[in-house]
């Protein structure tokens, strides 16, 4: 039997490996994480919720399952969700105070297909509330911190995601992505995270932020793990009229395809005005290194880019004002103490309610709708979305994959950009693009500066994502940066 | 000054579907509160909405029933407002790009005049749910039952110049969706309701006056009062020198008043936009060619075949056409004794004031078609007069059987032997010797008046049941001679 204490240093990958050869079982596994977060979380802040007996029952079911022959790949295998998918019986809060009390009566189709994969779930992880952030700093339940440096954010808004994969509490957990909020937070914690083609992960049970860009996909410490549970989590749901009805491929089928004759193109915009020296430096090593594995570089343009936050800003609050309608106080979650009227219960459960940047949002998307203001801005800004859906079009016609930084700067100190949220807003610059095409989007550790993770990203055409993980595989197959942990993790 | 009025009709017709537009819950009238209210319904987070396709055949059975363009691919969008009873805070519709573009409906009115009457568009939705405010000290209850029925709303023309029209033309709608079988009709329980847009203008002026609009008007009834009232209310206060504002008004029927809920000021900004958890919805040639083969012999196209094949005027076969159901009994009775006009005669002579009289539609008659047609072979064999069928009819009516058992267990069979029929006049006219000599002595002009009261002598000695043709002619005949 393994030692307990070393457990948590183990990929799925190789959990996988360590309950097929009964090395340990999922009850063993699942006791020694429970224990690692609760000793180390609380300086990360990491979990909002931990179901340790739901975890231990469902670990003992996924024992009991091997036991009866069954296999699969993730049966047993420990893992977490973001507090925005929906769990049955347990606390959804969506980082926000006016889910405090939320039980879901539901799982969402991501929960329950990876229930019945046999992963056993450990709780529910922080985010910026209602996902609206990229530091996890907006969360009802406190900012999350940076396993790599304490002072310092993880990204978001699946923050809470990231920190506890990259400090080996969990060797994956599920995350969602409407504007970079897998791959920034992926990028700032060393870690690789995947955000799918729009579609191809059910958004049902996905409490929505931007319906038309939310997309789920997972956060590991490797490539191969992506892989695994992304097999998972794919797939058409009739749930979701936005789900599409093509099959998966077997991503881990074809993680060893040699690179020989990748083209991949680097768009110029993506190394302008705006990207860290250091951080260019390190992802033109990560081009230097393909090379090597037999790809071809071609610069390429995406015009339209300097234009993606600006529509991504009108498109989403758009959208986001009319998916947080719903939160009013009536039928669930936080309401008002001794409301006078119908009003006052709206006016003062949703003011107390929401955070400020979820406000900040509400506000800004109800503006772009408005009468008078919904062709200057709403309209103008689809159709931006699909201008930038065309840059790749052309692109891809060119090239296999596209290549540059998941962001322009590395992990900032917490608080850094609080006063100021459209520097914040500008850290989504190289990730959006991908949310408003629905193409997916990989980042992969890249190397470190000071001690801080640098991502670099990759993006590819409509339901590459196999694509996409044979790359980062590959690379980490002569690479090691994802097997680097924090000190002190 | 001569006023004329101009009235726009929105109809809310509640599809009848199985389940909800975009949940798998039934839609079943009546439910104990929230027990047809699934995650969707409630507006659950993270839940999603999926169309029923039923829905949107429904849509194009109306579309193509109405002569309309049927878009090629519409969009649900949504119309952001907050409500108790709407869970999302949104409802889902369509804006921009509704399912049904510009058809029409022609009107019959009671002169036997007919009218076209536009429609701008239908688009489907979702109802939202109820709020009750009894029975909770001094809370309120929300029922979500009804929040995702389908809705097709239903949008005319402002080509309406009458409450009588108005009228008309709710009764033609209603009488379509129920022909096409995509709507109860049922206003009382509030599947058909219907918000009428009302303003009126100087006669000849072209430009429209500022419309008031009365919401949820849930009879046909209140529907001429309601509009009748406002006509009044506009004119009024125009003559008094005032302006009418753009409104919403509620009718209350106790009052037979109107009264403003909220001014175009207060209404809401609904922020209308593409709903983005919905894909467009693209309606392929071959799907309408289907659905148009499946559409039922529609009201219009009825009236004229019975107008055409049986010779009914255009207000019979108008009436007889108005409802599904009142053409099938009608059909049914002139299949039984293939005279339709006299079928046409029965069934909205005797048969529609006995319907209106007990308060029973059609389907509830307590004579079938087959009994009335049955009857009506009996007058057309001369074995009853039309007088003693209303006898007959009545027996019928009360459950007494056919209209054979009927004649025959009352002894109501017509006399038609000539011998008897003189032998029994011989007997009249003795007994009335005194106005048999006064009808000899008169002019032709008097005699004409005369002849009646011994014809009625004559029916009422046979009870009723000599044939009256004979008795004309033999009466004469013994009178003359």
């Amino acid at each position: 039997m393994m030692d307990a204490s070393d457990m948590h240093q183990l990929t799925l990958t190789q959990i996988a490996r360590g309950l097929a050869d009964k090395a340990f079982s999922a009850e063993e596994l699942t006791h020694a994480l429970l224990a690692r977060i609760e000793r180390l979380d609380p300086q990360l802040n990491s979990f909002i919720t931990l179901t340790p007996e739901q975890a231990l029952a469902q670990a003992r079911a996924a024992d009991a399952r091997r036991a009866d022959g069954e296999t699969g790949a993730l049966l047993g295998a420990p893992i977490a969700h973001k507090d925005l998918f929906c769990t049955e019986g347990v606390l959804t809060t969506c980082g926000s105070k006016i889910l405090h009390n939320f039980v879901s009566p539901y799982d969402a189709t991501v929960v329950e297909q990876l229930a019945s994969a046999g992963a056993v779930s450990l709780g529910k992880l922080n985010m910026d509330e209602f996902a609206m952030g990229s530091a996890n700093e907006s969360s009802h339940y406190g900012p999350v911190k940076n396993p790599w440096d304490l002072t310092r954010v993880p990204g978001g808004s699946s923050g809470g995601s990231a920190a506890a994969v990259a400090a080996r509490l969990i060797p994956a957990a599920t995350g969602t992505d409407t504007g970079g909020s897998i791959r920034q937070p992926a990028a700032l914690t060393g870690l690789t995270g995947i955000k799918p083609t729009y579609g191809r992960v059910s958004r049902w049970g996905m409490i929505a932020y931007a319906s038309s860009l939310d997309q789920g996909g997972p956060l590991a410490r490797t490539a191969e793990d992506c892989a695994l549970m992304l097999g998972a989590m794919a797939g058409f749901d009739p749930k979701d009229s936005t789900s599409v009805d093509q099959p998966v491929d077997d991503y881990l089928a074809t993680l060893n395809k040699p690179l020989t004759g990748l083209r991949i193109g680097l768009p110029k915009e993506y190394f302008g005005e705006g990207l860290d020296g250091a951080i260019a430096e390190k992802v033109l090593a990560v081009v230097e290194e393909l090379k090597t594995l037999g790809a071809t570089i071609k610069d390429i343009s995406l015009p339209n880019m300097q234009h993606a936050i600006p529509a991504y800003y009108v498109i989403a609050p758009a959208e986001a004002s009319s998916n947080l309608s719903r939160f009013d106080g009536v039928r669930f979650g936080y309401r008002c103490e001794n409301p006078a009227d119908l009003t006052d219960l709206y006016k003062r459960s949703r003011a107390e309610g929401f955070g400020d940047e979820v406000k900040r949002r509400i506000m800004v998307g109800t503006y772009a709708l408005s009468a008078g203001y919904y062709d200057a801005y709403y309209l103008k800004a689809q159709r931006i979305r699909r201008l930038i859906k065309s840059d790749f079009v052309s692109a891809f016609e060119e090239v296999d994959l596209i290549l540059g930084p998941t962001t322009p700067n590395l992990a900032w100190k917490l608080g850094e950009k609080n006063a100021d949220p459209v520097s914040a807003y500008l850290e989504d610059i190289y990730t959006i693009t991908a949310n408003l095409a629905g193409i997916p989007g990989l980042s992969m550790p890249a190397g470190f500066i000071d001690g801080l993770p640098v991502g670099v990203q990759l993006l590819a055409p409509y339901f590459q994502e196999g694509r996409l993980l044979n790359v980062a595989h590959q690379y980490q197959q002569v690479t090691d940066w994802h097997l680097r942990a924090p000190a002190g993790f | 000054m001569q006023w004329e009025t101009v009235i726009g009709l929105e109809i809310h017709a509640q599809l009848s579907t199985q389940s909800k537009i975009f949940s798998g819950s039934a839609t079943t009238f009546g439910a104990e509160p929230n027990t047809q209210a699934s995650l969707v319904d409630l507006g659950m987070p993270g839940t999603l909405p999926v169309l029923n396709a039923e829905a949107v055949r429904m849509a194009c059975k109306f579309g193509l029933a109405i002569d309309a363009e049927i878009a090629e691919k519409n969009v649900f969008a949504r119309k952001n407002y907050f409500y108790p009873d709407l869970p999302k805070g949104y409802q889902t519709s369509q804006m921009d790009h509704p399912i049904v573009g510009k058809g029409h409906l022609d009107i019959t009115l009671e002169d036997g005049t007919t009218r076209r009457i536009g429609i701008t568009r239908a688009h489907l939705e979702e109802d939202a749910g109820k709020s009750l405010h009894e029975d909770f000290h001094g809370m309120s209850g929300i029922d979500l039952n009804r929040a995702g029925t389908p809705l097709l709303e239903i949008v005319s023309e402002p080509d309406i110049r009458s409450a009588k029209e108005a009228v008309a033309y709710v009764k033609a709608i209603h009488a379509l969706v129920r022909y096409l079988g995509i709507c109860d009709g049922n206003m009382a329980e509030g599947s058909l309701r219907c918000d009428c847009n009302v303003s009126v203008r100087p006669k000849g002026q072209e430009a429209f006056g500022t419309r008031a609009e009365i919401k949820n008007v849930n009879s046909f009834r209140f529907i001429e009062k309601a509009i009748n009232h406002e006509v009044r209310r506009q004119i009024e206060l125009i003559e008094d020198g005032g302006t009418v504002v753009q409104e919403t008004r509620l009718y209350d029927p106790n009052t037979d008043q109107t009264k403003a809920m909220r001014s175009k000021e207060e209404a809401n900004d609904y922020r209308y936009f593409p709903c983005p958890d919905l894909l467009p919805v693209v309606i392929e040639q071959s799907f309408l060619d289907e659905v148009r083969a499946s559409l039922p012999e529609l009201p219009g196209q009825k009236r004229e075949r019975f107008e055409r094949e049986f010779g009914l005027s255009t207000y019979d076969a108008s009436v007889l056409s108005a409802s599904r159901e009142m053409a099938d009994y009608f059909e049914q009775v002139n299949a039984t004794c293939s005279d339709a006009k006299l079928a046409a005669n029965w069934v909205m002579g005797e048969l529609s004031s006995l319907l209106n009289k007990e308060g029973l539609d059609i389907e509830q008659s307590p004579v079938s078609a087959e009994q009335l047609g049955g009857m009506i072979l009996r007058i057309k064999d001369n074995t009853i007069s039309g007088k003693i069928a209303k006898m007959v009819f009545e027996a019928m009516a009360a459950g007494e059987g056919s209209a054979d058992a009927i004649i025959e267990k009352k002894g109501l069979k017509q006399v038609t032997d000539a011998g008897a029929i003189e032998k029994m006049l011989d007997e009249v006219l003795a007994a009335n010797a005194e106005q048999v000599e006064q009808y000899r002595a008169s002019d032709e002009a008097k005699r004409g008046k005369m002849f009646g009261f011994f014809v009625g002598q004559a029916m009422k000695a046979s009870k009723g049941k000599a044939n009256p043709g004979q008795v004309n002619e033999l009466l004469k005949k013994k009178l003359e001679g």
